[in-house]
Protein backbone atom coordinates (compact mmCIF):
# COMPACT_ATOMS: atom_id res chain seq x y z
CA UNK A 1 0.00 0.00 0.00
CA UNK A 2 1.29 3.44 -0.92
CA UNK A 3 1.98 5.85 1.90
CA UNK A 4 0.27 9.22 1.79
CA UNK A 5 2.38 12.35 1.53
CA UNK A 6 1.78 13.09 5.23
CA UNK A 7 3.32 9.79 6.28
CA UNK A 8 6.54 10.23 4.39
CA UNK A 9 9.62 11.18 6.39
CA UNK A 10 13.08 11.57 4.98
CA UNK A 11 16.18 10.75 7.00
CA UNK A 12 19.34 12.38 5.68
CA UNK A 13 22.29 10.01 6.18
CA UNK A 14 25.65 11.01 7.62
CA UNK A 15 28.50 11.87 5.25
CA UNK A 16 29.90 8.76 3.60
CA UNK A 17 26.68 6.77 3.96
CA UNK A 18 24.35 5.79 1.15
CA UNK A 19 21.99 8.61 0.12
CA UNK A 20 20.35 7.22 -3.02
CA UNK A 21 20.09 3.56 -4.02
CA UNK A 22 18.81 2.55 -7.43
CA UNK A 23 17.81 -1.13 -7.57
CA UNK A 24 17.08 -3.20 -10.65
CA UNK A 25 15.81 -0.22 -12.65
CA UNK A 26 14.01 -0.98 -15.90
CA UNK A 27 12.81 1.65 -18.35
CA UNK A 28 11.63 1.35 -21.94
CA UNK A 29 10.22 3.82 -24.43
CA UNK A 30 8.07 1.74 -26.76
CA UNK A 31 10.33 -0.96 -28.12
CA UNK A 32 13.51 0.84 -27.08
CA UNK A 33 14.86 -0.60 -23.84
CA UNK A 34 16.95 2.00 -22.01
CA UNK A 35 17.62 0.23 -18.71
CA UNK A 36 17.38 -3.46 -17.91
CA UNK A 37 18.36 -3.99 -14.29
CA UNK A 38 20.40 -0.88 -13.56
CA UNK A 39 21.85 -0.68 -10.03
CA UNK A 40 23.63 2.33 -8.54
CA UNK A 41 24.43 3.86 -5.16
CA UNK A 42 25.10 7.52 -4.46
CA UNK A 43 27.01 8.34 -1.29
CA UNK A 44 26.17 11.41 0.81
CA UNK A 45 28.56 14.25 0.05
CA UNK A 46 30.23 12.75 -3.02
CA UNK A 47 30.38 13.88 -6.63
CA UNK A 48 29.38 10.88 -8.73
CA UNK A 49 29.77 11.18 -12.47
CA UNK A 50 27.66 8.96 -14.71
CA UNK A 51 29.27 8.42 -18.09
CA UNK A 52 28.33 6.67 -21.27
CA UNK A 53 27.76 7.25 -24.95
CA UNK A 54 25.13 9.55 -26.41
CA UNK A 55 21.55 8.28 -26.24
CA UNK A 56 22.37 5.60 -23.70
CA UNK A 57 19.98 6.95 -21.08
CA UNK A 58 22.13 9.12 -18.79
CA UNK A 59 19.60 11.96 -18.75
CA UNK A 60 16.76 9.46 -18.32
CA UNK A 61 18.47 8.21 -15.16
CA UNK A 62 18.64 11.74 -13.73
CA UNK A 63 14.99 12.38 -14.60
CA UNK A 64 14.03 9.12 -12.86
CA UNK A 65 15.87 10.29 -9.73
CA UNK A 66 13.79 13.48 -9.51
CA UNK A 67 10.50 11.91 -10.65
CA UNK A 68 10.25 13.56 -14.06
CA UNK A 69 10.20 10.10 -15.65
CA UNK A 70 8.65 7.08 -13.97
CA UNK A 71 10.58 3.79 -14.27
CA UNK A 72 8.78 0.66 -15.44
CA UNK A 73 10.28 -1.52 -12.73
CA UNK A 74 12.75 -1.31 -9.87
CA UNK A 75 13.26 0.92 -6.86
CA UNK A 76 14.84 4.31 -6.21
CA UNK A 77 15.45 4.68 -2.50
CA UNK A 78 16.19 8.25 -1.38
CA UNK A 79 16.72 8.89 2.34
CA UNK A 80 14.79 5.74 3.16
CA UNK A 81 11.82 6.45 0.86
CA UNK A 82 11.07 4.53 -2.33
CA UNK A 83 10.43 7.25 -4.93
CA UNK A 84 8.86 4.78 -7.36
CA UNK A 85 5.86 4.60 -5.00
CA UNK A 86 5.37 8.37 -5.07
CA UNK A 87 2.51 10.12 -6.84
CA UNK A 88 3.31 13.33 -8.70
CA UNK A 89 1.96 15.40 -5.82
CA UNK A 90 4.25 13.58 -3.34
CA UNK A 91 7.36 14.78 -5.12
CA UNK A 92 7.20 18.36 -3.79
CA UNK A 93 9.44 17.65 -0.74
CA UNK A 94 11.76 15.55 -2.93
CA UNK A 95 12.19 18.43 -5.38
CA UNK A 96 13.00 20.69 -2.46
CA UNK A 97 15.87 18.31 -1.59
CA UNK A 98 16.96 17.29 -5.10
CA UNK A 99 17.52 20.01 -7.70
CA UNK A 100 18.40 19.62 -11.35
CA UNK A 101 20.55 21.74 -13.65
CA UNK A 102 19.26 21.07 -17.16
CA UNK A 103 21.44 20.56 -20.21
CA UNK A 104 20.23 23.73 -21.95
CA UNK A 105 19.64 25.47 -18.58
CA UNK A 106 15.84 25.46 -19.31
CA UNK A 107 15.49 29.04 -18.09
CA UNK A 108 12.02 30.52 -18.53
CA UNK A 109 12.33 32.89 -21.48
CA UNK A 110 9.51 35.18 -20.39
CA UNK A 111 11.04 35.83 -16.96
CA UNK A 112 14.08 37.85 -15.94
CA UNK A 113 17.11 36.19 -14.33
CA UNK A 114 15.89 37.28 -10.88
CA UNK A 115 12.39 35.92 -11.52
CA UNK A 116 13.87 32.63 -12.73
CA UNK A 117 15.93 32.23 -9.55
CA UNK A 118 13.02 33.33 -7.36
CA UNK A 119 10.68 30.78 -9.00
CA UNK A 120 11.49 27.73 -6.83
CA UNK A 121 11.68 29.89 -3.69
CA UNK A 122 8.14 31.15 -4.29
CA UNK A 123 6.93 27.58 -4.90
CA UNK A 124 8.56 25.98 -1.87
CA UNK A 125 8.46 28.93 0.54
CA UNK A 126 5.38 31.02 -0.32
CA UNK A 127 5.62 32.79 3.04
CA UNK A 128 8.93 34.48 2.16
CA UNK A 129 8.73 38.22 1.59
CA UNK A 130 9.91 39.96 -1.59
CA UNK A 131 12.91 41.37 0.30
CA UNK A 132 13.99 37.93 1.49
CA UNK A 133 13.62 36.51 -2.00
CA UNK A 134 15.59 39.42 -3.43
CA UNK A 135 18.37 38.68 -0.95
CA UNK A 136 18.42 34.98 -1.89
CA UNK A 137 18.59 35.86 -5.59
CA UNK A 138 21.56 38.18 -5.02
CA UNK A 139 23.37 35.60 -2.85
CA UNK A 140 22.95 32.83 -5.41
CA UNK A 141 24.10 35.05 -8.26
CA UNK A 142 27.19 35.95 -6.21
CA UNK A 143 27.81 32.25 -5.65
CA UNK A 144 27.82 31.51 -9.37
CA UNK A 145 29.96 34.63 -10.01
CA UNK A 146 27.30 36.56 -11.90
CA UNK A 147 26.37 39.45 -9.62
CA UNK A 148 24.20 42.28 -10.87
CA UNK A 149 22.44 40.56 -13.76
CA UNK A 150 19.06 40.26 -12.03
CA UNK A 151 17.14 42.29 -14.59
CA UNK A 152 18.57 40.59 -17.69
CA UNK A 153 16.50 38.17 -19.75
CA UNK A 154 17.77 34.64 -20.58
CA UNK A 155 17.99 35.62 -24.25
CA UNK A 156 20.65 38.22 -23.32
CA UNK A 157 22.95 35.61 -21.75
CA UNK A 158 25.73 33.50 -23.24
CA UNK A 159 25.63 29.70 -23.03
CA UNK A 160 27.96 29.60 -20.01
CA UNK A 161 26.02 32.35 -18.23
CA UNK A 162 22.75 30.53 -18.85
CA UNK A 163 24.15 27.37 -17.27
CA UNK A 164 25.35 29.33 -14.25
CA UNK A 165 21.95 31.04 -13.85
CA UNK A 166 20.41 27.56 -14.17
CA UNK A 167 22.64 26.49 -11.29
CA UNK A 168 21.71 29.58 -9.26
CA UNK A 169 18.05 28.67 -9.76
CA UNK A 170 18.69 25.04 -8.77
CA UNK A 171 20.46 25.99 -5.52
CA UNK A 172 17.96 28.73 -4.63
CA UNK A 173 16.21 26.46 -2.12
CA UNK A 174 19.48 24.99 -0.75
CA UNK A 175 19.01 21.41 -2.00
CA UNK A 176 20.90 18.43 -0.61
CA UNK A 177 21.51 16.90 -4.04
CA UNK A 178 22.24 18.56 -7.38
CA UNK A 179 21.69 16.61 -10.59
CA UNK A 180 23.79 18.00 -13.43
CA UNK A 181 22.71 17.08 -16.97
CA UNK A 182 25.66 17.54 -19.34
CA UNK A 183 26.87 20.72 -17.59
CA UNK A 184 29.79 21.38 -19.94
CA UNK A 185 28.23 20.36 -23.26
CA UNK A 186 28.30 23.12 -25.85
CA UNK A 187 30.66 25.36 -23.88
CA UNK A 188 34.10 26.61 -24.83
CA UNK A 189 36.94 25.04 -22.80
CA UNK A 190 37.32 28.00 -20.45
CA UNK A 191 33.59 28.20 -19.68
CA UNK A 192 33.50 24.41 -19.29
CA UNK A 193 36.32 24.51 -16.75
CA UNK A 194 34.57 27.35 -14.92
CA UNK A 195 31.52 25.08 -14.62
CA UNK A 196 33.76 22.26 -13.30
CA UNK A 197 35.03 24.62 -10.61
CA UNK A 198 31.45 25.53 -9.73
CA UNK A 199 30.53 21.87 -9.33
CA UNK A 200 33.46 21.47 -6.93
CA UNK A 201 32.58 24.66 -5.08
CA UNK A 202 28.97 23.49 -4.55
CA UNK A 203 30.36 20.51 -2.65
CA UNK A 204 32.80 22.65 -0.69
CA UNK A 205 30.55 25.62 0.11
CA UNK A 206 27.10 24.02 0.34
CA UNK A 207 27.94 20.43 1.23
CA UNK A 208 25.82 19.20 -1.67
CA UNK A 209 25.94 15.73 -3.12
CA UNK A 210 26.21 15.89 -6.92
CA UNK A 211 25.29 13.42 -9.63
CA UNK A 212 26.84 14.63 -12.87
CA UNK A 213 25.90 13.16 -16.23
CA UNK A 214 28.47 13.83 -18.91
CA UNK A 215 30.52 12.32 -21.68
CA UNK A 216 33.21 14.97 -21.22
CA UNK A 217 36.18 13.01 -19.83
CA UNK A 218 38.16 16.09 -18.81
CA UNK A 219 35.24 17.31 -16.77
CA UNK A 220 34.67 13.88 -15.23
CA UNK A 221 38.33 13.52 -14.21
CA UNK A 222 38.33 17.04 -12.71
CA UNK A 223 35.20 16.84 -10.57
CA UNK A 224 34.50 13.19 -9.77
CA UNK A 225 34.93 11.35 -6.52
CA UNK A 226 33.61 8.28 -8.30
CA UNK A 227 32.64 7.50 -11.89
CA UNK A 228 29.89 5.11 -12.99
CA UNK A 229 29.83 3.83 -16.56
CA UNK A 230 26.58 2.93 -18.32
CA UNK A 231 26.66 0.39 -21.14
CA UNK A 232 24.47 -2.51 -22.18
CA UNK A 233 21.50 -0.86 -20.43
CA UNK A 234 23.05 -1.07 -16.96
CA UNK A 235 25.97 0.20 -14.87
CA UNK A 236 28.94 -1.90 -15.88
CA UNK A 237 31.52 -0.44 -13.50
CA UNK A 238 31.75 2.10 -10.67
CA UNK A 239 35.01 3.30 -9.20
CA UNK A 240 37.29 6.17 -8.38
CA UNK A 241 38.90 8.12 -11.22
CA UNK A 242 42.08 6.10 -10.77
CA UNK A 243 40.21 2.78 -10.77
CA UNK A 244 38.27 3.69 -13.89
CA UNK A 245 41.36 4.90 -15.75
CA UNK A 246 43.05 1.58 -15.08
CA UNK A 247 39.92 -0.44 -15.80
CA UNK A 248 40.17 -3.66 -17.77
CA UNK A 249 36.47 -3.66 -18.71
CA UNK A 250 36.49 -3.41 -22.53
CA UNK A 251 33.62 -0.88 -22.80
CA UNK A 252 35.28 1.39 -20.22
CA UNK A 253 38.66 1.17 -21.90
CA UNK A 254 37.14 1.86 -25.32
CA UNK A 255 35.29 4.90 -23.97
CA UNK A 256 38.29 6.35 -22.14
CA UNK A 257 40.76 5.68 -24.94
CA UNK A 258 38.55 7.58 -27.38
CA UNK A 259 39.18 10.84 -25.52
CA UNK A 260 40.26 13.91 -27.39
CA UNK A 261 43.34 15.97 -26.47
CA UNK A 262 42.97 17.64 -23.08
CA UNK A 263 41.63 21.18 -23.16
CA UNK A 264 43.67 24.10 -21.87
CA UNK A 265 43.22 24.89 -18.21
CA UNK A 266 45.10 28.15 -17.99
CA UNK A 267 43.15 31.27 -17.25
CA UNK A 268 40.06 29.24 -16.55
CA UNK A 269 37.90 31.01 -14.01
CA UNK B 1 -14.87 -26.13 -52.31
CA UNK B 2 -11.51 -24.50 -52.45
CA UNK B 3 -11.68 -24.35 -56.18
CA UNK B 4 -14.78 -22.14 -55.91
CA UNK B 5 -12.58 -19.46 -54.33
CA UNK B 6 -9.84 -19.75 -56.91
CA UNK B 7 -11.81 -18.61 -59.94
CA UNK B 8 -11.10 -15.23 -61.50
CA UNK B 9 -14.26 -13.65 -60.06
CA UNK B 10 -13.47 -14.83 -56.58
CA UNK B 11 -9.90 -13.63 -56.99
CA UNK B 12 -11.03 -10.15 -57.94
CA UNK B 13 -13.56 -10.20 -55.10
CA UNK B 14 -10.82 -11.19 -52.69
CA UNK B 15 -8.62 -8.35 -53.95
CA UNK B 16 -11.48 -5.91 -53.58
CA UNK B 17 -12.13 -7.06 -50.00
CA UNK B 18 -8.41 -6.83 -49.29
CA UNK B 19 -8.31 -3.26 -50.62
CA UNK B 20 -11.35 -2.31 -48.57
CA UNK B 21 -9.78 -3.78 -45.44
CA UNK B 22 -6.53 -1.96 -46.10
CA UNK B 23 -8.49 1.27 -46.48
CA UNK B 24 -10.51 0.64 -43.33
CA UNK B 25 -7.62 -0.34 -41.03
CA UNK B 26 -5.74 2.98 -41.24
CA UNK B 27 -9.07 4.79 -40.96
CA UNK B 28 -10.00 2.84 -37.84
CA UNK B 29 -6.53 3.54 -36.39
CA UNK B 30 -7.01 7.25 -37.07
CA UNK B 31 -10.48 7.17 -35.55
CA UNK B 32 -9.14 5.41 -32.49
CA UNK B 33 -6.34 7.99 -32.18
CA UNK B 34 -8.86 10.82 -32.53
CA UNK B 35 -11.05 9.33 -29.79
CA UNK B 36 -8.02 8.84 -27.54
CA UNK B 37 -6.95 12.44 -28.09
CA UNK B 38 -10.47 13.66 -27.34
CA UNK B 39 -10.31 11.72 -24.08
CA UNK B 40 -6.91 13.16 -23.22
CA UNK B 41 -8.05 16.73 -23.95
CA UNK B 42 -11.06 16.10 -21.69
CA UNK B 43 -8.76 14.85 -18.92
CA UNK B 44 -6.54 17.92 -19.32
CA UNK B 45 -9.62 20.14 -19.13
CA UNK B 46 -10.88 18.39 -16.00
CA UNK B 47 -7.47 18.76 -14.35
CA UNK B 48 -7.36 22.41 -15.37
CA UNK B 49 -10.72 23.07 -13.73
CA UNK B 50 -9.63 21.20 -10.58
CA UNK B 51 -6.40 23.27 -10.38
CA UNK B 52 -8.16 26.54 -11.24
CA UNK B 53 -10.48 26.43 -8.24
CA UNK B 54 -7.70 25.50 -5.81
CA UNK B 55 -5.60 28.34 -4.29
CA UNK B 56 -3.12 29.91 -4.74
CA UNK B 57 -4.55 31.65 -7.79
CA UNK B 58 -2.19 32.62 -10.59
CA UNK B 59 -3.65 36.11 -11.05
CA UNK B 60 -0.47 37.63 -12.46
CA UNK B 61 -0.14 34.96 -15.15
CA UNK B 62 -3.88 35.21 -15.88
CA UNK B 63 -3.63 39.00 -16.37
CA UNK B 64 -0.56 38.54 -18.58
CA UNK B 65 -2.41 36.02 -20.76
CA UNK B 66 -5.46 38.28 -20.96
CA UNK B 67 -3.27 41.00 -22.38
CA UNK B 68 -1.17 38.73 -24.61
CA UNK B 69 -4.11 36.86 -26.10
CA UNK B 70 -6.72 39.64 -26.02
CA UNK B 71 -4.90 42.86 -26.89
CA UNK B 72 -2.74 41.00 -29.37
CA UNK B 73 -5.83 39.75 -31.21
CA UNK B 74 -7.65 43.10 -31.39
CA UNK B 75 -6.47 44.04 -34.89
CA UNK B 76 -7.28 40.70 -36.54
CA UNK B 77 -10.66 40.55 -34.77
CA UNK B 78 -11.54 44.11 -35.79
CA UNK B 79 -10.54 43.64 -39.42
CA UNK B 80 -12.43 40.36 -39.69
CA UNK B 81 -15.52 41.87 -38.11
CA UNK B 82 -15.54 45.02 -40.24
CA UNK B 83 -15.22 43.15 -43.52
CA UNK B 84 -17.73 40.49 -42.47
CA UNK B 85 -20.21 43.27 -41.64
CA UNK B 86 -19.56 45.04 -44.95
CA UNK B 87 -19.99 41.90 -47.05
CA UNK B 88 -23.00 40.54 -45.15
CA UNK B 89 -24.86 43.85 -45.38
CA UNK B 90 -24.07 44.28 -49.06
CA UNK B 91 -25.18 40.74 -49.90
CA UNK B 92 -28.42 40.92 -47.93
CA UNK B 93 -29.28 44.41 -49.13
CA UNK B 94 -28.66 43.43 -52.76
CA UNK B 95 -31.00 40.43 -52.65
CA UNK B 96 -33.64 42.05 -50.43
CA UNK B 97 -33.76 44.99 -52.79
CA UNK B 98 -35.11 42.60 -55.44
CA UNK B 99 -38.20 42.13 -53.26
CA UNK B 100 -38.33 45.76 -52.21
CA UNK B 101 -37.65 45.04 -48.53
CA UNK B 102 -34.11 46.37 -48.29
CA UNK B 103 -35.16 48.62 -45.39
CA UNK B 104 -35.33 45.49 -43.18
CA UNK B 105 -31.72 44.58 -43.86
CA UNK B 106 -30.76 45.57 -40.30
CA UNK B 107 -32.92 42.74 -38.91
CA UNK B 108 -31.29 40.03 -40.99
CA UNK B 109 -27.76 41.31 -40.65
CA UNK B 110 -27.98 41.77 -36.89
CA UNK B 111 -29.50 38.35 -36.27
CA UNK B 112 -26.90 36.63 -38.48
CA UNK B 113 -24.03 38.43 -36.81
CA UNK B 114 -25.15 38.13 -33.21
CA UNK B 115 -26.29 34.51 -33.33
CA UNK B 116 -23.83 32.94 -35.72
CA UNK B 117 -21.33 34.91 -37.75
CA UNK B 118 -19.71 36.89 -34.92
CA UNK B 119 -18.92 33.93 -32.64
CA UNK B 120 -17.89 31.50 -35.38
CA UNK B 121 -15.85 33.92 -37.46
CA UNK B 122 -13.97 35.24 -34.44
CA UNK B 123 -13.39 31.72 -33.13
CA UNK B 124 -11.99 30.58 -36.46
CA UNK B 125 -9.76 33.58 -37.17
CA UNK B 126 -8.69 34.64 -33.70
CA UNK B 127 -8.77 31.01 -32.59
CA UNK B 128 -6.21 30.04 -35.19
CA UNK B 129 -3.92 32.77 -33.91
CA UNK B 130 -4.44 32.04 -30.23
CA UNK B 131 -4.48 28.24 -30.49
CA UNK B 132 -1.38 28.01 -32.64
CA UNK B 133 0.38 30.56 -30.41
CA UNK B 134 -0.37 28.52 -27.27
CA UNK B 135 0.74 25.27 -28.94
CA UNK B 136 3.94 26.87 -30.24
CA UNK B 137 4.82 28.46 -26.90
CA UNK B 138 4.16 25.37 -24.80
CA UNK B 139 5.73 23.13 -27.45
CA UNK B 140 8.89 25.22 -27.42
CA UNK B 141 8.93 25.03 -23.63
CA UNK B 142 8.57 21.25 -23.88
CA UNK B 143 11.47 20.75 -26.30
CA UNK B 144 13.75 23.05 -24.31
CA UNK B 145 12.89 21.16 -21.09
CA UNK B 146 11.22 24.21 -19.53
CA UNK B 147 8.13 22.17 -18.68
CA UNK B 148 10.35 19.58 -17.00
CA UNK B 149 11.99 22.50 -15.18
CA UNK B 150 8.59 23.73 -13.93
CA UNK B 151 8.00 20.29 -12.41
CA UNK B 152 11.57 19.98 -11.10
CA UNK B 153 11.24 23.35 -9.34
CA UNK B 154 8.19 22.14 -7.45
CA UNK B 155 5.41 23.66 -9.54
CA UNK B 156 2.54 22.11 -11.48
CA UNK B 157 2.67 22.75 -15.27
CA UNK B 158 -1.11 22.51 -15.59
CA UNK B 159 -1.67 25.11 -12.88
CA UNK B 160 1.15 27.36 -14.04
CA UNK B 161 0.69 27.10 -17.81
CA UNK B 162 -2.70 25.66 -18.78
CA UNK B 163 -4.97 27.34 -16.21
CA UNK B 164 -4.06 30.98 -17.05
CA UNK B 165 -4.30 30.35 -20.80
CA UNK B 166 -7.62 28.50 -20.75
CA UNK B 167 -9.23 30.95 -18.32
CA UNK B 168 -7.97 33.89 -20.36
CA UNK B 169 -9.45 32.37 -23.52
CA UNK B 170 -12.84 31.93 -21.84
CA UNK B 171 -12.84 35.70 -21.25
CA UNK B 172 -11.00 36.90 -24.36
CA UNK B 173 -12.95 35.09 -27.09
CA UNK B 174 -16.41 36.28 -25.91
CA UNK B 175 -15.04 39.80 -25.34
CA UNK B 176 -13.64 39.90 -28.87
CA UNK B 177 -16.96 38.54 -30.14
CA UNK B 178 -18.84 41.44 -28.53
CA UNK B 179 -16.38 43.85 -30.13
CA UNK B 180 -16.79 42.07 -33.45
CA UNK B 181 -20.61 42.23 -33.20
CA UNK B 182 -20.48 46.00 -32.67
CA UNK B 183 -17.91 46.67 -35.40
CA UNK B 184 -19.73 44.47 -37.91
CA UNK B 185 -22.99 46.34 -37.25
CA UNK B 186 -21.29 49.74 -37.61
CA UNK B 187 -19.59 48.68 -40.84
CA UNK B 188 -22.81 47.11 -42.16
CA UNK B 189 -24.90 50.17 -41.41
CA UNK B 190 -22.33 52.42 -43.09
CA UNK B 191 -22.17 50.42 -46.31
CA UNK B 192 -25.96 50.16 -46.76
CA UNK B 193 -26.24 53.90 -46.03
CA UNK B 194 -23.81 54.65 -48.84
CA UNK B 195 -24.97 52.00 -51.31
CA UNK B 196 -28.74 51.82 -50.65
CA UNK B 197 -29.41 55.06 -48.79
CA UNK B 198 -30.84 53.24 -45.79
CA UNK B 199 -30.63 55.66 -42.85
CA UNK B 200 -28.61 54.69 -39.79
CA UNK B 201 -31.56 55.06 -37.43
CA UNK B 202 -33.71 52.76 -39.58
CA UNK B 203 -30.94 50.15 -39.71
CA UNK B 204 -30.34 50.20 -35.96
CA UNK B 205 -34.04 50.45 -35.04
CA UNK B 206 -34.86 47.35 -37.06
CA UNK B 207 -31.87 45.60 -35.53
CA UNK B 208 -32.87 46.50 -31.96
CA UNK B 209 -36.47 45.47 -32.60
CA UNK B 210 -35.31 42.08 -33.84
CA UNK B 211 -32.36 41.06 -31.68
CA UNK B 212 -33.32 39.84 -28.23
CA UNK B 213 -31.08 39.25 -25.24
CA UNK B 214 -31.31 35.51 -25.91
CA UNK B 215 -29.84 35.99 -29.40
CA UNK B 216 -26.96 38.03 -28.04
CA UNK B 217 -26.30 35.69 -25.12
CA UNK B 218 -26.43 32.56 -27.26
CA UNK B 219 -23.61 34.00 -29.36
CA UNK B 220 -21.60 34.86 -26.25
CA UNK B 221 -22.14 31.42 -24.78
CA UNK B 222 -21.01 29.79 -27.99
CA UNK B 223 -17.88 31.90 -28.09
CA UNK B 224 -17.02 30.97 -24.48
CA UNK B 225 -17.23 27.29 -25.44
CA UNK B 226 -15.13 27.99 -28.53
CA UNK B 227 -12.56 29.69 -26.27
CA UNK B 228 -12.33 26.55 -24.16
CA UNK B 229 -11.91 24.37 -27.27
CA UNK B 230 -9.21 26.57 -28.80
CA UNK B 231 -7.13 26.86 -25.64
CA UNK B 232 -7.57 23.25 -24.49
CA UNK B 233 -6.49 21.91 -27.89
CA UNK B 234 -3.55 24.36 -27.98
CA UNK B 235 -2.41 23.38 -24.47
CA UNK B 236 -2.82 19.67 -25.14
CA UNK B 237 -0.89 19.78 -28.40
CA UNK B 238 1.80 21.95 -26.82
CA UNK B 239 2.27 19.57 -23.89
CA UNK B 240 2.41 16.59 -26.26
CA UNK B 241 5.17 17.93 -28.53
CA UNK B 242 7.91 15.44 -29.32
CA UNK B 243 10.73 15.67 -31.82
CA UNK B 244 12.23 19.14 -31.50
CA UNK B 245 11.29 22.11 -33.63
CA UNK B 246 9.70 19.89 -36.27
CA UNK B 247 7.33 18.64 -33.58
CA UNK B 248 6.48 22.24 -32.62
CA UNK B 249 5.55 23.02 -36.22
CA UNK B 250 3.41 19.90 -36.44
CA UNK B 251 1.64 20.75 -33.16
CA UNK B 252 0.73 24.28 -34.31
CA UNK B 253 -0.66 23.02 -37.62
CA UNK B 254 -2.64 20.25 -35.93
CA UNK B 255 -3.98 22.70 -33.36
CA UNK B 256 -5.44 24.95 -36.07
CA UNK B 257 -6.93 22.00 -37.95
CA UNK B 258 -8.39 20.24 -34.91
CA UNK B 259 -9.70 23.43 -33.29
CA UNK B 260 -11.36 24.56 -36.54
CA UNK B 261 -13.13 21.23 -37.05
CA UNK B 262 -14.09 21.08 -33.36
CA UNK B 263 -15.51 24.63 -33.52
CA UNK B 264 -17.68 23.73 -36.53
CA UNK B 265 -18.93 20.54 -34.85
CA UNK B 266 -19.56 22.28 -31.54
CA UNK B 267 -21.34 25.11 -33.36
CA UNK B 268 -23.84 22.69 -34.86
CA UNK B 269 -24.63 20.96 -31.58
CA UNK B 270 -24.73 24.20 -29.60
CA UNK B 271 -27.09 25.74 -32.16
CA UNK B 272 -29.37 22.71 -31.91
CA UNK B 273 -29.25 22.91 -28.13
CA UNK B 274 -29.82 26.65 -27.89
CA UNK B 275 -32.68 26.63 -30.40
CA UNK B 276 -34.42 23.94 -28.40
CA UNK B 277 -34.27 25.94 -25.15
Amino acid sequence: MKASRHERSFARPAAGEELIRVEDLHKSFGTKHVFEGLNLSVIEGEILTVMGGSGIGKSVLLKCLIGLIYPDLGKIIFEGQDLTEFEESDFLPVRRKIAMVFQGAALFDSLTVAENIAYPVREHFPQKTDEEIQRIVSQKLELVKLPGIESMKPSDLSGGMRKRVGLARAIAVDPEVILWDEPTTGLDPISAHAIDLLILSMKRKLGCTSVVVTHDLDSAFTVSDRIAMIAKRKIIQVGTVHEMRSSTVPEVRTFFEARRPARPRAAAQ
Amino acid sequence: MNQDFNGPEEESLREAVQQELEAIIPFSAKLRKAIEELGEVSVLLARTIARAVRPPYELGAFAYQLEALGIGSLSIASLTAVFAGLVMSLQFAFFMARFGVQHTVGKVVSLSIFRELGPVLIALTVGARIGSGIAAELGSMKVTEQIDAVRALGADPIKKLAVPRILACVIVVPALTVLADVLAMVAGSAVVKVEYEIPFDQFYRSAIETVQWADFLSGIMKSAVFGVIISAVGCYKGFQVEGGTEGVGRATTETVAIASVAICLADFFLTKLLLSL
